[in-house]
């Protein structure tokens, strides 16, 4: 008697208010296709804002005649003693100077006769807002202004400063920029969504307290209704995800080939997307359905 | 005049009595006062006896609508306690009062019937939401269609019913879990004389299958042509209670059509 019952409830309350039911459809159509965009736009944005953050580098330059030793002794002071540090790579002389001969400049290095490249450790922060700090603990701010080193081998500790502040300053209006409109417009469909359904069972409230008078406990009455919901949540879901699926295989997949910004490597993978949108459709409306009732089950 | 007088304040000094036994209903000492001020129930104490055919009147205002949503609990009492079948309406949580609705018929004055159901569903439904198997349905729901009448109206709506038939439909809900008690709010209130006679006509068949049924009404014509117990509100008080009353004193006047109405009823 249960289950099906208040299936064959729920079928029968879409069947008979077919208008509403289908305002709701279409409410939770739209928003999920709404945010079907706008979610990997956001991801997108954010993954290239984080590719441009990764280049953040602090370069330890060290004496140009620094042993190996010294190297050695510099690395572990990086690796144990500095804090937040992500990883360093050690280029030595002569890889720096093959990198300029493999630029094209080996001629001018050629000229001077010996190499004048120092080398080098170039320490990635494990957050791109932390190079400063890993700055300011390999070369703390001496008293009397400049810097001093910590390490008698390492020459000078450099962070590109210009570059650095400017990119950290960039991503982080994008990013929060981004953070906020995905916000409002999660807030918005959840109000549309709510205001939809709440629509719906106003028109219906006289039913639930007929339903409540002969008796019916507020889950007899609830249980068809957040089937509704779920009907409805599914196939509004359904049908925007279906939409998705043709516009990114019609329109953005032949274009990511070309643009770089699409296919950013930290785009959600389709089906992982596809799933938390059904998800959350179905979700939303049948918890939206279940708990809108509850005002007018007070009889 | 003096009389009703003399009843209002024996009433009024008389403490809450304790539950009568036996007593299908009992108010004892029932007051209830709303949040606005005005006064719905003012110490109502009376008892009906199972099995009782009881017309509830009084003007508008007078508390009748109070005392059947007292009964159905849709309110409370401020004061008093109501005992319904030996069981204090008190004791009977939010949760648990579904289940205390389905052992009550309630005719409404509207009807209150699901518009997007046929009749038939309309009536099956209470059998429903008490978990009534598919198989009861089929035997239970056209055996009270029959017996109110609505047989070839299975499968209307609502709204393709006169009111005389919604109200059937509504009766022959509230009666179809055979409950012990039936309880009518204003049921011929919507509805021309010649149809409610088949309505009154309709409990009172209710009636003799052994439920008590209580009636609300301000229909006079109808409470002096029943001759049944009748108790009367005024400003919320009870102010006659009366075992073969009439609405007022017009004898004569209704002695013909009485004999008329009892000759069909019985």
């Amino acid at each position: 008697m249960s289950f099906g019952f208040f299936c064959r409830e729920a079928v029968r309350a879409l069947k008979r208010n077919a208008v509403p039911s289908f305002a709701a459809m279409a409410t939770v159509l739209v928003t999920v296709l709404i945010l079907g965009v706008f979610i990997p736009m956001v991801q997108a944005t954010t993954g290239a804002a984080n590719e441009v953050r990764g280049k953040v580098i602090a370069n330890v330059y060290l004496e140009s005649d620094a042993s190996q030793a010294d190297a050695d002794r510099v690395r572990r002071i990086i690796e144990t003693q500095v804090p937040h540090v992500g990883s360093a790579q050690f280029v030595s002389k002569r890889e720096a100077l093959n990198a300029q001969r493999d630029a094209g400049r080996g001629d001018y290095y050629d000229l001077l006769g010996t190499n004048p490249l120092p080398d080098t450790f170039r320490v990635s922060p494990d957050e791109p807002d932390n190079i400063g700090l890993i700055r300011d603990a390999l070369a703390p701010l001496a008293p009397g202004g400049g810097r001093t080193v910590i390490d008698p081998a390492i020459d000078e500790v450099r962070n590109r400063e210009e570059d650095t502040a400017k990119i950290l300053s960039v991503t982080r209006v994008v990013k929060l920029t981004m953070a906020l409109l995905a916000a409002l417009l999660v807030i918005t469909s959840l109000l549309l969504i709510a205001n939809t359904i709440r629509l719906s069972l106003y028109a219906r409230r006289r039913e639930v307290e007929v339903m409540k008078l002969v008796g019916a406990t507020d889950w007899f009455i609830r249980w068809p209704f957040v089937l509704e919901g779920v009907m409805v949540g599914f196939l509004g879901g359904t049908l925007a995800v279906l939409l998705l699926g043709v516009v990114k295989v019609a329109v953005v997949d032949p274009l990511a080939a070309d643009f770089a910004l699409i296919a950013a490597p930290d785009t959600m993978n389709f089906p992982l997307l596809i799933g938390l949108l059904l998800f959350a459709s179905v979700a939303v409306s049948a918890l939206g359905s279940g708990l809108s009732l509850r005002r007018f089950l007070r009889v | 005049m003096a009389a009703t007088e003399r009843h209002v304040r024996r009433s009024a000094e008389r403490p809450a009595p304790p539950p009568r036994a036996g007593a299908i209903i009992d108010f004892g000492g029932v007051s209830k006062r709303y949040s606005s001020g005005d006064v719905g129930l003012e110490d109502v104490s009376f008892a009906i006896q199972p099995g009782e055919f009881v017309f509830l009147v009084g003007a508008s205002g007078s508390g009748k609508s109070t005392t059947m949503r007292l009964l159905i609990k849709e309110t409370e009492p401020t004061e008093g306690t109501i005992t319904v079948a030996g069981r204090s309406l008190e004791e009977i949580s939010r949760r648990r009062v579904p289940y205390y609705r389905r052992n009550l018929g309630v005719v409404f004055q509207d009807y209150k019937l699901l518009p997007n159901r046929t009749v038939y569903e309309n009536v099956a439904y209470a059998l429903q939401v008490t978990g009534g198997t598919r198989r009861e349905i089929r035997e239970k729901v056209p055996d009270i269609l029959r017996l109110t009448g609505l047989s070839l109206k299975l499968h209307s709506y609502p709204d393709q019913l006169s009111g005389g038939e919604q109200q059937r439909v509504s009766v022959a809900r509230a009666f179809v879990n055979h409950p012990p008690l039936l309880l009518a709010d204003e049921p011929t209130g919507n509805l021309d004389p010649e149809t409610s006679i088949g309505i009154m006509q309709l409990l009172y068949r209710i009636n003799r299958t052994g439920t008590t049924v209580v009636v609300a009404t301000h229909d006079v014509t109808m409470v002096d042509r029943m001759r049944r117990r009748v108790i009367e509100l005024a400003g919320g008080r009870v102010v006659r209670d009366e075992r073969t009353g009439g609405y007022s004193a017009r004898d004569e006047s209704t002695q013909e059509f009485g004999a008329r109405l009892w000759g069909d009823v019985e």
